[in-house]
């Protein structure tokens, strides 16, 4: 390979008075990649039912300057977002997911503009699913893939995110077990160990402090972040 | 970036007399330092964090050829491409080589250091290619042409009204009676402006926090989501990072972002964390149809194995910065180079060299706020103190800190006649200056008392304040893993 690829890594070697790893050693290393062991993980979630994992995200979105809105059913959500556009003001019109066109019945919000697809630009509101929603810190994460397109998580100004309480985890480290699971599941391997192109860890509408460290919302990404916790 | 290390004293002199930033930088302990107190204290296992850490960064360290390679392996499978710089010549060559390819006219780029380090938006305009910075402090800075003073908040040196100008002479569509005057103002502004850029790209440029060895994924963390935009919507994706940033799982970095967000902004998590794994796949209706990996050494590699190892297990969260009383008076620019505050004292000289930046070790007081905040425990004194000693032997430095530093040893070495001088000392001190609580001038201290007030010291030493408050902790200690 590359002459400076091989220059860095014997530089490191020569560094660590040692040459490449082999035997016992690199297989310690492979055996440390290929089932990952968790670190210390915070009290906070431990031990929490799925009430107290749903009351803890909702704490923690609240936190992070998210509107929450929890709703029984799907069958709901269209009517929630109308109405919760409506209250903010902005317009009735929205792009969702693909992945939300069979589950959302927008035939009881009939004013509504829905279209599918990813965001351009043009768009307001972007409706979403996510993959897990994660209790400790109230972080939402969102998969790449065509039918959950990423341009949705950051161009519209207005993000409304459909979490299914089923989804909720406790720590981030609960997220990333799923998450391999899916994918082998999925037999994914091929592509990145499993990963899709993007994982968006999404924690509270985009903000800026570097006008005199004052805190802005809506800086590139969503100005707001509307989550609706979905009991299923 | 051309260094200005070298006239750290003359950079500082400046700072101090300029009022402006004085006044910029005071927002430093009511907006960070506040934050950070009052997060940290909200998670009991943060202390334990620290050392998790540690732990993670020096297992990383001590085989970092084994997981490089496995993260290539993986960076590889998904179809992207590693580029192994060892210079910032060849990292500069390489981006400009794929921005080439693609006849790439405008750049955006995201928040990035390690850009930074190599000087890569001259070089890129040097080849008629536009770079577009889009954090809005990097944009602020890139109409001023300035470099970053801070390595989260780049912008932090100046103010609105200082943006108020820029914007106006910049942005020549701006309606002269359109008010900017808000914080909203301006970011509207800049998002309104911002937008175009990042669908006209060619090729999008971001940093990582790290790189994961398990996945081939690099990771930024940001809060305004100008980094997703900018790898979302250029054709490309390059990213840069130094070697360093590897760590070898996810569950790794799940440890590491624990410490990152609170210790950089108060954050529990910051807004944005995003795992970026090769191009976009069959089917997605967005993202980069290439992506690149261009990992620099420049240096780091032969700081393995030397009493500077631990700084490679450095973050970049700015805790070090955030704390320390030097940074606070006298800004990021007076460091002269990419890296300002406690981290850049060690980094810079192992980077540029100490004939470059041996002064920068010199910029402290030795307090150890650094190290006492720095998430990653960092021995960032210890580390200074290490360049002094070198600084020392090569003869460097000047007569009179060779015969002050001397008589510190001497003292130093004899503890009961140390803390009897100083004890002298600080309760002379303390009380010459009670009534008015600071000095305007002190005998032999002229350069300090010259651009600033000296406060006057309680009347106590360091030592003295140590002792009574270690016995403090002991007796009040109630377990919560300190
Ligand atoms: S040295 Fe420590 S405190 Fe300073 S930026 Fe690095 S990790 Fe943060």
């Amino acid at each position: 390979m590359s002459s400076a690829r091989d220059q860095i890594l014997g530089s490191i070697r020569k560094s660590l008075g040692r040459g490449a790893l082999e035997g016992e050693d690199a297989a310690r290393l492979h055996r440390r990649l290929a089932t990952p062991s968790r670190n210390l993980i915070p009290d906070r979630t431990a031990g929490l039912d799925r009430d107290g994992l749903a009351r803890q995200l909702v704490g923690k979105l609240g936190e992070a300057a998210c509107s929450v809105d929890e709703v029984a059913s799907m069958a709901e959500v269209p009517g929630r977002i109308a109405a919760w556009l409506q209250r903010e003001n902005l317009p009735a019109r929205l792009v969702q997911a693909p992945a939300l066109a069979n589950g959302l019945d927008w035939s009881k919000a009939p004013t509504m503009e829905v279209k599918t697809g990813t965001a351009d630009g043009s768009e307001d509101t972007s409706v979403t699913p996510v993959f897990a929603a994660v209790a400790e810190t109230g972080t939402l994460m969102l998969l790449s893939d065509a039918p959950t397109p990423t341009g949705l998580n950051f161009l519209p100004e207005n993000h409304v995110a459909v979490v299914r309480r089923s989804q909720v985890v406790g720590p981030l480290e609960d997220a990333w077990s799923k998450l391999r699971a899916a994918r082998a599941e999925a037999g994914a391997a091929a592509a990145g160990a499993g990963m899709p192109r993007t994982v968006n860890l999404i924690t509270g509408p985009s903000r800026t402090g570097d006008i005199e460290q004052r805190i802005q919302m809506g800086a590139h990404g969503p100005r707001r972040l509307h989550v609706i916790v979905v009991d299923d | 970036m051309q260094s200005t290390s070298r006239s750290f004293k003359q950079n500082a002199h400046h700072a101090l007399q300029d009022a402006t930033l004085q006044r910029a930088l005071g927002n430093i302990k009511t907006g960070f330092q506040e934050k950070r107190r009052q997060v940290i204290a909200a998670l009991p296992e943060f202390e334990a964090l620290r050392d998790a850490g540690r732990d993670i960064k020096n297992h990383t360290l001590a085989n970092l050829d084994f997981y490089l390679e496995r993260f290539e392996e993986r960076v590889t499978e998904a179809g992207g491409v590693v580029h192994w710089c060892r210079t910032p010549a060849e990292a500069r060559q390489t981006i400009l080589e794929i921005c080439r390819r693609r006849n790439a006219r405008t750049v955006t780029k995201g928040k990035s250091m390690i850009a930074e380090e190599i000087g890569l938006n001259e070089f890129l305009e040097a080849n008629a290619i536009e770079p577009v910075e889009t954090d809005l402090g990097e944009y602020i800075i890139q109409l001023r042409h300035e470099p970053p003073s801070h390595i989260i908040a780049p912008a932090i040196h100046v103010t609105r009204e200082q943006i108020a100008d820029d914007f106006r002479r910049h942005h020549s569509d701006l309606d002269p009676n359109r008010r900017l005057e808000e914080p909203r103002d301006f970011t509207d502004e800049a998002r309104a402006k911002l937008r175009d850029r990042y669908f006209q790209a060619d090729v999008g440029i971001t940093g990582a926090n790290f790189l994961i060895a398990e996945t081939g994924s690099t990771v930024i963390v940001t809060n305004e989501g100008n980094g997703d935009m900018t790898q979302l919507l250029g054709k490309a994706h390059v990213v840069v990072a130094s070697l360093e940033k590897v760590v070898p799982t996810l569950d790794d970095a799940a440890t590491i972002l624990r410490l990152l967000a609170r210790s950089a902004t108060g954050q529990e998590m910051s807004v944005y964390t995003t795992f970026s794994t090769g191009p976009r796949r069959p089917g997605d209706l967005d993202g980069p149809e290439e992506f690149h990996v261009v990992l620099l050494d420049n240096g780091r590699s032969a700081m393995l194995g030397t009493e500077f190892q631990e700084m490679l297990r450095c973050i970049r969260c700015a805790a070090c910065m955030n704390h320390c009383p030097v940074y606070a008076a006298v800004g990021g620019h007076a460091y002269g180079w990419v890296y300002p505050g406690p981290m850049g004292a060690v980094l810079t000289p192992s980077l540029i060299g100490v004939e470059e930046a041996g002064h920068l070790p010199n910029a402290s007081t030795f307090c150890g706020r650094c190290e006492s905040v720095c998430p990653m425990r960092i021995p960032l004194p210890k580390m200074m103190r290490h360049y002094r000693t070198r600084e020392y032997e090569r003869g460097l430095a000047p007569g009179t800190v060779r015969a002050g530093l001397s008589l510190w040893s001497f003292l130093a070495t004899r503890p009961s006649l140390y803390r009897f001088v100083t004890g002298m000392a600080a309760w002379t001190l303390g009380a010459l200056g009670r009534r008015a609580g600071r000095f305007k001038s002190l005998p032999m201290a002229g350069g300090w008392t010259g651009v600033r007030d000296l406060p006057a010291p309680e009347g106590r030493t360091f030592h003295t304040l140590w002792a009574e408050r270690q016995g403090a902790e002991r007796r009040g200690s109630g377990g919560t893993g300190r």
